[in-house]
């Protein structure tokens, strides 16, 4: 949607620089229904689905009518709660662990091994070919496998580690690695958008080490799209099921399933809720990184 | 300012720099190929070379960012080529833009004293100073995508030289920008320098820029030195046919050598440096300002005007011998109208001790990425 306006915009202008005067205002005002029409189509089909969940998630079946029971049994419903906070453990754990892991290595990549670049490309983007039923079916088969074959070994302690405690640090692994094409294509473009060739050598030419170029130059430079990355990580484990509901974690997507198994109108409101959370993430990272752009005193 | 200049005298001024038969290779590029040049201390040297000669891997591993495969960089006479970049002390200003996005202009200049342990009162104080100096004194609060290139380039060379640095770099800092801001560059980094005195590396591939601002200038060519001189002596006796085709215009016409002088036309003009003998064909080397014209007034004339450039005040005709052999002279501009293409010319030539060369070395005359 967002790209179609530009783009119908050029179209527009285009077209009253090639008629005369005397057909610009009326071919001008048709582009304006097209664009209108182009928007009404795409707002259709993505704000109707909502409005009818809405509409459906407030109707009173008992009664007739309109009642918000729906919404004020959510933060009461058993298990919301836990499962929300698994969510929230699951999100900022996995955008932690893929910013540590994928921030350093693609600076590395770009300044000192541009060579490999396409290796890590690929086996970056693979999570996208590989569908993440394949991807926990494997891990799966290792976590049955690998406790009895690694007795005694590191491993074992290692892999038994991930599965207890609270936290479930093998779904968050696997989240990192569900979420690394969308880490590297956002931290990609934003270093290719910079020159971090010349930035670093600036840094070191003032004295600088290789800690302070890279906390006070490269990553305030890149922070738009650190942002990126990590509200795309957070909100596709937000929203994940497969994987979580396989390895049998109940975060907030199996719990509004399980949910709407017995109540529909429960886990519709729930939905909408969970909807609205990741727009309001995604508004709070688009005020953060706008500010970058537009603040002028420090 | 005075504080400026002192402090830059005390660590700045008296830097000598050395390469001492440096090699850099790149795969089968020899980027460096056994560079030889001193830096004098306080002087502004400008390394000029067509593209691809080598002048940035110099300036790199002069600034450490790189490091030579053979051969050594002194800096007052000690070897730095192990030393990393962060602790060699040289303000770089770089051909690409360069500034910190998300620093203001005041916080990119002080950045380098930050590091070097400066409070916040001392570093701002200094940062404005040299803001300033680089007349930007009302940019301080800007950041980089609200200044044009030109005012860019100056933030850079402010925070190049907030460090007091042992040796000022300036890698092709005014390509980037238009024909005018760059002229006006020019002479304020050459002001500006004068004032610090801080020995200075200059590299740039036109001609122009190196020969109004360097007090002397190193011509390279593919990894290698081929003369390093000031501006006027490089111009008026250049060492090698490269230097002379690469540093202005410069004809180089046959002649043949007979007692007394090169015979030129139907004039003996006496040879400067060495003289080949008596009977062998030369090459004399003549600008194209040492080349006289007469119209030739309905007799046949020695070269026929094909084309005339105005310059302003002089214009460049082009003229072709009958042997389809070109020449270039300058004319002062009010008196182009005596020479319309087509125009058959005299041509002679000043009398002054020319330079001249074998026939043999004619074949090196074509410079590769001239402007
Ligand atoms: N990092 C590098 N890798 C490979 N080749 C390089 C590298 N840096 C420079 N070169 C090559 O070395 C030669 C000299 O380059 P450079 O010093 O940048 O020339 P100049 O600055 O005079 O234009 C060029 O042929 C260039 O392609
Ligand atoms: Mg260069």
């Amino acid at each position: 949607m967002v790209a179609l306006t530009p783009t119908a915009g050029a179209g527009g202008l285009a077209a009253t620089q090639a008629g005369g005067p005397a057909t610009s205002s009326r071919r001008r005002r048709r582009t304006g229904i097209g664009r209108g029409l182009v928007l009404l189509i795409c707002g259709i089909y993505f704000i109707g689905p909502l409005v009818g969940a809405f509409w459906f998630s407030i109707q009173d079946k008992v009664h007739g009518g309109v009642q918000f029971s729906a919404y004020a049994h959510v933060f009461s419903a058993v298990g919301f709660s836990d499962a929300f906070m698994l969510s929230l453990k699951l999100g900022i754990g996995t955008v932690l662990i893929s910013l540590l892991l994928m921030v350093p290595t693609m600076l590395l990549l770009h300044l000192r091994a541009p060579k490999f670049r396409p290796v890590v490309e690929t086996l970056c983007l693979m999570p996208l070919v590989i569908p993440p039923v394949v991807l926990v079916a494997g891990v799966g088969v290792v976590l049955a496998w690998g406790p009895n074959q690694l007795a005694g070994t590191p491993l074992q302690t290692f892999l038994n580690a991930i599965q207890s405690g609270k936290t479930p640090w093998v779904l968050i692994l696997e989240y990192v690695v569900l979420t690394l094409p969308f880490t590297y294509r956002s931290l990609d473009a934003g270093i290719r958008s910079v020159d971090i060739h010349t930035l670093t050598e600036a840094g070191l030419n003032l004295g600088a080490g290789w800690g302070t170029v890279t906390m006070r130059i490269l990553l305030p430079s890149l922070r738009t799209s650190v942002l990126n990355a990590a509200f795309l990580s957070f909100a596709l484990v937000f929203g994940e099921y497969t994987v979580a509901s396989i390895l049998q974690y109940q975060p907030f997507a199996v719990f509004i399933v399980a949910a709407g198994q017995t109540e529909g109108q429960l886990s519709t409101s729930l939905s909408l809720l969970s909807l609205l959370i990741t727009w309001l993430l995604l508004l709070l990272i688009s005020l953060l990184g706008g500010r970058n752009s537009t603040k002028v005193d420090i | 300012m005075s504080s400026i200049a002192l402090e830059s005298l005390e660590t700045g001024a008296g830097t000598t720099v050395e390469f001492a038969d440096v090699h850099r290779v790149f795969g089968s590029t020899h980027a460096l190929d056994g560079l030889d040049l001193k830096v004098r201390p306080g002087e502004l040297l400008a390394l000029l070379g067509p593209s691809g000669c080598g002048k940035t891997t110099a300036l790199r591993l002069l600034a450490g960012f790189d490091q030579p495969d053979a051969g050594s960089v002194l800096v007052d006479g000690e070897d730095v080529s192990r030393l990393p970049a962060n602790k060699r002390d040289m303000g770089m200003v770089f051909q690409s833009y360069s500034l910190f996005p998300t620093m203001s202009a005041v916080d990119n200049v002080a950045f380098g004293l930050r590091l070097r342990g400066r409070g916040a009162g001392d570093r701002r104080k200094r940062a404005a100073e040299l803001l300033d100096l680089v007349g930007l004194s009302e940019h301080l609060k800007k950041f980089p995508h609200q200044m044009s290139g030109g005012q860019q380039q100056r933030v850079a060379l402010a925070r190049a030289l907030a460090i007091s640095p042992r040796v000022l770099l300036l890698d092709e800092p005014l390509s980037a920008l238009d024909a005018k801001v760059r002229a006006q560059l020019r002479d304020e980094i050459r002001r500006i320098q004068l004032e610090l005195g801080v020995t200075t590396v200059f590299v740039t591939h036109d001609q122009e820029e190196a020969l109004s601002m360097a007090d002397r200038v190193g011509v390279m060519r593919d990894g290698r030195l081929e003369q390093c001189a000031a501006p006027s002596e490089l111009y008026q006796r250049p060492e090698t046919p490269f230097v002379a085709e690469f540093v202005g215009t410069m004809n180089r016409l046959p002649g043949s050598m007979v007692p007394g002088g090169v015979r030129l036309f139907t004039q003996v003009v006496a040879v400067d440096g060495v003289v080949p003998p008596a009977g062998s064909d030369v090459r004399a080397l003549l600008r194209p300002e040492a080349v006289l014209v007469e119209p030739a007034d309905g007799q046949p004339g020695h070269a026929m005007v094909t084309t005339a450039t105005f310059f302003g005040a002089v214009t460049r005709l082009r003229m072709t011998q009958p042997d389809g052999q070109e020449i270039l002279a300058d004319v002062g501009s009010h008196r182009a109208a005596d020479f319309p293409a087509g125009a058959q010319v005299l041509i002679s030539v000043l009398d002054r001790p020319v330079l001249v060369r074998p026939e043999s070395e004619s074949t090196a005359a074509t410079v590769p990425g001239r402007a």
